[in-house]
């Protein structure tokens, strides 16, 4: 009995956080379908930003075209639900602007990775102090169903009825490439780890990104006989393996698994504190 | 006081010299000819007052950063040419629809496409009042000397502040290239207006409400006022809807926001018009060749006028009528196939015969051709 009473009140604590940074004036229900893994994320963001003790007012939330680019409306911190795949020049824009603010993304694979991907790996390449949340699906849930750049060969969507025949893009090894200083990858399913990531993501000094695999049972789910949402999770959960284990695993033991944990950390400066170097420097001169 | 400053200023230079007058602390550009003269003096500039330059990975890009720094509480400014413009219009739009304050300097070239990357042009005049898709009402100004990019530019940024909305400046790559001396501003020389903040409590402010007494207070990221800012249609409250009654209010706004303060936004130069009974009418470097074929009509005893429109957008239909209720004929010279001209014949009564001169073989309209064109009306 006692047990399950400490058990109650920590569900209770733990949804009474989630709540106090809803917006006060925003009318529910969320666009978002029911079982959908971006409520998971919207939850492990709130936790991770009260954890770390910001204020709602040094907190912007940019995003761009899609259901995940829903997520700012929601939430109690200052917003700009942006053009589709552009969050990332913004974001850029807010936090070159105000360096103190503490500048969060939130994306999905088609808007960042197709129409956004510039943006992407430039923001990398600056390295840029600004963190990416990259909640990928693996297809176009607001338009139904379309292929993305993550959709995986020979998978079905609305625009691949036959198979898809492209390869597709790994966003952390991109990222990684163009010069991101802190990747992660965990799934909704892993939402301690993906609390933790999130966390270390917006204490990290530069540019970073944590790509969460996320379930769209709508529209890949059924497409591809992956079933309801429960299952679709239970999936990741069986597909995924920890980075220190992978590293010990061999190439083919990998395929179709998703490897998870903080796959890339780097010490590199940071652009807007070079910027402010310049600044300092060349100041008051004629 | 202390004796004006002069200098032999690029056209291009002068927009950077009035942009930081009237506060601009935020570039955000990517290379592109007849413009690339104004990201690089930023670039050089901006560092020595604290202010910030960057360049993006395209023009979206730009646009984007400009908008995100101005909500971070920056003026911001981005320059380009008509494939850039082309480009930005996507953000523009966004611009537009979440009032917020920025300038987009447009050197223009010819189009379309990639066009004449070094030639002059003024065939962006319609793209700047119906780039971005949707509905809207657009403030366009344009200078045609070196000393006016200067001005204009600071009353670019002062429209925008005002009125929380994209202001697109209309150079070409004439204007933009050419060298000429000028007295630079000094302080406290012209009027600079920044944007008002709302005083109310977080609770009580409304974002995207109608004007208050012709103020749209405007908060930035971090003074408390967490808002959502969206290009989607949306409430008062800024957020998203479907609702026709919410719909109409916002876009009614978009309009009359500019639409009911147009005298604040009207700029004319007029020359000789008392008694015109024919008027050139024209902007950017067609106004200067006009200026000198007045002076020579004149000495030949035609009555002429010139009227330049520095503010082209929103158009000036009654004032050009005023100006012009005594003329027989008008001529519209311009550095296009025709746009400038169609709004002048929508402004004028029938009586009145309006007179096109085109040229868009890249070259400049000299005063020897708007003499000849003048001959033909005679």
């Amino acid at each position: 009995m006692m047990v399950t009473a400490i058990k109650e009140t920590a569900v209770k604590q733990k949804s009474d956080v989630v709540l106090q940074y809803l917006r006060p004036k925003k009318k529910f229900p969320h666009v978002w379908c029911s079982g959908c893994g971006n409520g998971i994320v919207m939850g492990s963001l709130i936790r991770a930003i009260d954890k770390l003790g910001l204020s709602r007012d040094e907190v912007v939330l940019v995003s761009g075209i899609g259901c995940t680019s829903r997520m700012p409306v929601y939430l109690d911190f200052n917003a700009l639900h942006t053009t589709h795949g552009r969050a990332i020049p913004f974001a850029t824009g807010v936090k070159f602007a105000n360096p103190k603010l503490k500048v969060i993304i939130i994306s999905g694979d088609g808007d960042a990775l197709a129409i956004g991907g510039n943006h992407l790996i430039h923001a990398c390449r600056r390295n840029i102090d600004i963190t990416v949340i990259l909640i990928n699906n693996y297809i176009y849930g607001m338009t139904g169903g379309q292929g993305s750049p993550t959709t995986p060969s020979k998978a079905f969507s609305t625009t691949t009825p036959y198979g898809n025949v492209e390869k597709h893009f790994e966003p952390c090894d991109l990222a990684k490439g163009a010069g991101a200083t802190f990747v992660a990858r965990t799934t909704v399913y892993h939402t301690p780890q993906l609390e933790k990531n999130i966390i270390s993501a917006i204490e990290h000094h530069g540019f970073s990104l944590v790509e969460v695999i996320s379930n769209c049972h709508t529209y890949f789910g059924r497409l591809n006989r992956q079933g309801h949402a429960m299952s679709m999770i239970r999936l990741f959960r069986e597909k995924s393996v920890m980075l220190g284990k992978a590293k010990k695993m061999a190439e083919d033991e990998l395929e179709d698994k998703i490897v998870i944990g903080v796959l890339h950390r780097a010490d590199k400066t940071e652009f807007c504190d070079e910027y402010q170097k310049v600044v300092d420097a060349h100041r008051g001169e004629k | 006081m202390a004796d004006t400053e002069r200098e032999l200023l690029g056209g291009n230079m002068a927009c950077v010299r009035g942009a930081i007058y009237a506060g601009m602390r935020f570039f955000a550009g990517y290379p592109i000819t007849p413009s690339t003269e104004v990201a690089e003096g930023c670039a050089l500039e901006l560092p020595k007052i604290g202010g910030k330059f960057i360049q993006m990975e395209d023009e979206i890009a730009s646009m984007g950063a400009i908008v995100g720094a101005s909500r971070a509480g920056l003026k911001a400014m981005t320059a380009t040419s008509g494939p850039g413009y082309s480009l930005m219009v996507e953000n523009i739009g966004y611009a537009y629809m979440t009032e917020t304050p920025c300038v987009v300097v447009n050197v223009q070239r010819g189009g379309p496409s990639t066009g004449l990357p070094t030639k002059v042009s003024q065939s962006d005049t319609m793209q700047a009042r119906w780039g971005p898709h949707g509905d809207y009402t657009a403030i366009a100004i344009a200078p045609s000397t070196v000393a006016e990019i200067i001005t204009e530019t600071i009353r670019a940024f002062n429209l925008a502040e005002r009125f929380r909305t994209p202001v697109t400046i209309l150079l070409d790559e004439s204007l933009a290239h050419m060298r000429e001396m000028v007295s630079l501003p000094r302080p406290g020389q012209y009027e600079v207006i920044n944007r008002v903040k709302p005083t109310c409590k977080p609770e009580n402010y409304v974002p995207f409400g109608p004007m208050d007494n012709g103020v749209n207070p405007m908060p930035t990221y971090g003074d408390g006022y967490r808002y959502y800012i969206t290009g989607l249609t949306h409430d008062a409250m800024g957020f998203p809807t479907n609702r026709s009654e919410e719909i109409v209010p916002k876009l009614d706004k978009l309009r009359r926001k500019i639409e009911n303060y147009k005298d604040e936004i009207f700029k004319l130069r007029v020359d000789k018009m008392d008694d015109a009974e024919i008027a050139f009418i024209s902007y950017g470097s067609v106004s200067r060749a006009v200026l000198l074929a007045v002076t020579l009509a004149r000495q030949a005893g035609v009555k002429v006028g010139s009227i330049q429109l520095q503010t082209i957008w929103p158009f000036p239909e009654v004032q050009l009528r005023d100006l012009c209720s005594r003329c027989s004929e008008v001529i519209v010279g311009e550095l296009n196939m025709g746009q400038l001209v169609h709004e002048v014949k929508r402004a004028f009564p029938s009586e009145i015969e309006i007179h096109s001169l085109l040229r868009y073989d890249g070259e400049i309209i000299t005063p020897t051709q708007l003499l000849g064109k003048l001959e033909e009306v005679l």
